[in-house]
């Protein structure tokens, strides 16, 4: 098990933006399915991530839950005023995850939970106009948690653990609007930092007012991600005393900010299940990316995200004994404000609509698979906070669009 | 299973719709309207600004950024247009070579420098030039910009004509040499038989610049009104008997709103200069035992010394004007022999004396000094040396005497006078009048580019990260030779010919963003 899951860290490691900000939201194919709700669903080990006060509830000993998608995610950026256009081509993202849950006995449950909640890979054409914000940016972060749920009383169990972040990120832009070296090459930087460990933490609680009943809360904990001493490889610096780039190392901070989700769930009969998440994604820590080189030049790139919260709504209808269907809807805010839409994360607010089914293949193993259109309204919006070499303040706007698309499979097997 | 077949269908789908369409998508060939222009095989016809020339030199950056080639890819957001040729050099050094041989007259482009203090621009030396001239490059090229080329040599057989090289006066032109479609062929039979739907012209400036950048020597160098308007006009009548249904027309910007003449200051001689400050007592003394000479013969009498141009006094504690040759002074050398020599000078100084300052005033706010003169100016004149020495001074003598700008007046071709550049702007005026006129009898677009770039010399013009001036070096419009274009001013350009296009043409091309094109170039890999 270790083998498997130490190859689907690095083979599966990608990940890609299309929730607000860089936060992917593809925890569990069967929540997905239903809008990526499930603080309050007893469904199967996804809980691991959701809510892990609810593995306690799992009926059976070992439940495991695992599952990849592939995100299939583009942004359109033109500027009417000037004709230009530029496209991402981005790689699809394959966030994943694993969950495993052993019930020790009725009031105690542990688990293990392998998770990719943060993550980005944006690529524009090199050089394209907004090249000096950014060229392309892969940000990944794999979280790992052991869990333990335990059952206080009957109507309330509680759960969490403690979290190891693992992360790297690799980011190029242009170092201005036009350096160049004499051939016209113009003038770049790559940063590039892997292996940059933290930990955090996650608690949760399941309230079960009736049968039919839940209310879940689950929150996790922000984690700061500090990359020291990562490599900054400066490309066509002209050889000038004006331009004094030469590659050193950098340090810097990215935050993976906390997230609380209140929610419900409601056993409508015995084919109706519905439920309703709430998120709360504490954006507002990510004031700034503040890239410190080691010669002390220091690159400040204003951000000034907000909180925001995410609106999701799920239902599943059990179609036969063998299979069971889903859909959803979700209503994302961007913490993105007015003035600081930076085409490293484009991201606007944006309306999900999901859909999926599990079908047993056995009385132990399921399929799961579902299926995510995220919708984002085009946008007029700007940037404008970049300061260039002499100090000016230099808007970047135009319009975007972007839209994703999410297909994933996931397996779920009980013993 | 069924439900299985439907929801793969649905996958499907998503992949294709996942690409994000705006509503109004630029890229689409309906985004913009060419309106009653058809853009879709543009030729540029022009001298050095139109090719893309750049701190002295043609290189292929430069070329990139020429306003005709920015013109031509807005073209091609509106339209379906054809490639933009462009008879690209070989390399971004810039320089010229003939039969192998560097030519002192076409070296690499300069680059911004900074070494130990010294920032004036300077040849780039990172990599030796490779653009042959003799390598002549195959097919038609829509840019037809020839650095150099006046408005007659558009319409010359054998301008092209590698064996026009080496005569005495030169009959072709290198650069168009590279490219000439026969040795026998006109600038302006090569962009006809290009059959060109739109045309630009921008021609006129090296009819009057040569003149003006030579600090106007020789008067003959300005061509006349006649023979502009002839060529000028059959120029036009060719490009649109050849088919064009559409051009535009660029006039002449004003030669003395360059930096190439306002750079340097009319007082540039600094004290703090320890090759000219400590002379300053010396020069006084000497030029105060004259001064009363030189008054009196211009006829100035009440004023008292430093007050007028003609007595010359140097200022110990500022910067004081360099003294210049006026050509359009009464040459008063022979009563001013008289007027020392009865004085008591010997007959030799007096002789040089008269000789040297016959013709001289200090340079007043009036005058303009070239660019090329800064390297001159209280530089050795090694010519003059050596006649005094001849003469039978002592060398620390004739060395005082021979100094550019302090003793020894700046020469005709490095000082602009009022009446010179009288007669320049007067023509340019002229040449103006007749490009304007052209433009209105065939309905062509008229692009002011004289008022556009005085704007830039006086206010400025304000983009998306500050204000473009016409400042050397530092104001963005200009380039390193203080004569031709950054490529954010090629730009600037650029969005002024859209913009007049746009409204004699109804069409809706878009405009540049003149903030993503740079400016100087800086590198360090230079020599002199």
């Amino acid at each position: 098990m270790r083998k498997v899951l130490l190859s689907m860290v690095f083979a599966l490691a990608g990940a890609i933006t299309y929730a607000g900000g860089y936060r992917v939201g593809v925890q569990g194919q069967r929540a997905l399915a239903m809008g990526h709700t499930g603080v309050a669903v007893v469904n199967s080990a996804e809980l691991g991530f959701f809510n892990p006060a609810g593995l306690v509830y799992l009926e059976n000993q070992l439940t495991i839950s695992a599952g990849v998608s592939a995100v299939f995610s583009e942004v359109a950026w033109q500027n009417e005023k000037t004709g230009e256009s530029a496209r991402t081509d981005n790689p699809a993202g394959t966030p994943f995850y694993f969950n495993a849950s052993y019930k020790l006995n009725e009031n105690l449950a542990v688990g293990l939970s392998v998770y990719t909640p943060y993550g980005s890979t944006v690529k524009w054409e090199d050089d394209w106009a907004g090249s000096h914000l950014v060229n392309n940016i892969e940000l990944q972060a794999i979280y790992i948690q052991p869990l333990i749920s335990y059952k206080v009383a009957d109507f309330l169990s509680v759960g969490g653990g403690p979290i190891f972040v693992t992360g790297s990120v690799n980011f190029n832009r242009n170092l201005s609007r036009t350096l160049t070296d004499i051939d016209g090459n113009r003038a770049n930087v790559t940063i590039d930092a892997s292996g940059v460990n933290e930990w955090g933490w996650s608690a949760s609680a399941l309230f079960t007012a009736t049968e039919d009943f839940r209310i879940g809360i689950n929150y996790r904990s922000e984690i700061i991600m500090n990359a020291e001493d990562g490599d900054a490889d400066f490309q066509n610096i002209p050889d000038t005393p004006l331009a004094p780039f030469s590659d050193t190392t950098f340090d810097a901070q990215l935050p993976l900010p906390a997230e609380l989700t209140v929610g419900l769930s409601y056993q409508l009969n015995e084919k109706w299940l519905l439920a309703f998440d709430f998120n709360r994604t504490f954006w507002d820590v990510y004031e700034s990316l503040d890239i410190k080189f080691a010669n002390g030049v220091v690159s400040q790139n204003a951000r000034n995200y907000e909180d925001a919260n995410t609106w999701r709504f799920g239902a599943q209808y059990e179609a036969t004994d063998r299979l069971t269907l889903r859909a959803g809807y979700y209503l994302d805010e961007s913490p993105v404000q007015e003035g600081y839409f930076a085409p490293e994360t484009p991201r606007n607010d944006s309306m999900g609509f999901t859909a999926g089914l599990s079908l047993d293949v056995t009385s132990r193993l399921a399929i799961d698979a579902s299926f995510a259109y995220v919708r984002f309204d085009e946008v007029d919006a700007s940037y404008d906070y970049y300061v260039d070499e002499n100090n000016q303040t230099v808007p970047f706007g135009g319009t975007y669009k972007s839209v994703a698309f999410i297909p994933g499979l996931g397996v779920t097997y009980k013993f | 299973m069924k439900n299985y077949i439907k929801y793969i269908g649905i996958l499907a789908l998503g992949m294709v719709a996942c690409e994000p369409e705006f509503d109004n998508p630029v890229d689409e060939q309906d985004a913009y309207s060419n309106g009653e222009a058809d853009f879709s095989n543009y030729v540029a016809l022009g001298n050095s600004l139109t090719a893309g020339y750049a701190d002295n030199a043609l290189y292929i950056t430069g070329q990139e950024n020429s306003y005709p080639n920015i013109l031509a890819q807005q073209f091609a957001k509106v339209q379906e247009t054809q490639e933009f040729r462009i008879p690209f050099m070989a390399d971004n050094a810039g320089g010229l070579l003939f039969g192998g041989q560097p030519n002192p007259n076409f070296r690499n482009r300069l680059v911004l420098s900074i070494i130990d203090g010294d920032t004036l621009p300077k040849v780039y030396t990172g990599m030796a030039p490779t653009t042959e001239v003799a390598n002549s490059l195959s097919g038609y090229f829509n840019n037809m910009g020839i650095p150099g080329a006046r408005s007659y040599h558009l319409l010359a057989p054998g301008y092209g004509n590698i064996e026009g090289l080496g005569a005495d006066p030169t009959t072709a032109n290198p650069y168009f040499v590279r490219f000439a479609s026969t040795p026998g062929t006109t600038v302006v039979a090569d962009a006809v038989a290009q059959n060109p739907t739109f045309f630009s012209l921008w021609i006129g400036n090296n009819d009057v610049l040569g003149y003006a950048t030579s600090g106007g020597v020789d008067e003959n160098e300005i061509t006349s009104l006649v023979m502009f308007q002839g060529v000028y006009s059959t120029i036009v009548n060719s490009l649109l008997e050849s088919g064009a249904t559409g051009g535009v027309l660029i006039n002449i910007p004003n030669v003395t709103d360059v930096p190439f003449f306002t750079y340097i200051p009319t007082s540039p001689l600094d004290p703090t200069n320890p090759q000219y400050g400590p002379n300053i007592p010396t020069l006084n003394q000497t030029f105060a035992l004259l001064n009363p000479a030189l008054l009196a013969l211009r006829g100035v009498t009440e004023e008292t010394p430093g007050e007028s141009e003609f007595s010359i006094e140097f200022n110990p504690a500022g910067a004081s004007p360099v003294i210049v040759r006026d050509e359009s002074l009464p040459d008063i050398s022979q009563q001013l022999k008289t007027v020392l020599q009865d004085n008591g000078y010997d007959e030799a100084t007096a002789t040089i004396y008269a000789s040297q300052f016959g013709q001289v005033r200090q340079a007043t706010s009036e005058d303009l000094i070239p660019l090329t003169s800064s390297s001159a100016i209280g530089a050795l004149n090694q010519e003059r040396f050596e006649e005094l020495v001849e003469m039978g001074l002592p060398q620390s003598q004739a060395g005082l005497l021979a100094t550019n700008g302090i003793t020894y007046p700046l020469e005709d071709q490095y000082v602009l006078t009022p009446s010179e550049q009288e007669k320049i702007s007067a023509r340019t005026e002229e040449f103006n009048e007749h490009i304007k006129t052209v433009a209105e009898q065939n309905g062509l677009a008229h692009v002011d580019a004289a008022g556009l770039l005085s704007k830039v010399a006086t206010e400025g013009i304000s983009f998306d990260a500050g204000t473009v001036t016409s400042d050397f070096v530092r104001g963005g419009a200009f380039s390193l030779d203080g004569i031709h274009l950054t490529p954010r001013g090629y730009a600037l350009v650029a969005n002024k010919i859209i913009e007049e296009i746009n409204k004699t043409y109804n069409s809706e091309v878009p405009t540049v963003n003149i903030g993503n094109y740079g400016t100087v170039t800086p590198n360090n890999q230079v020599g002199n």
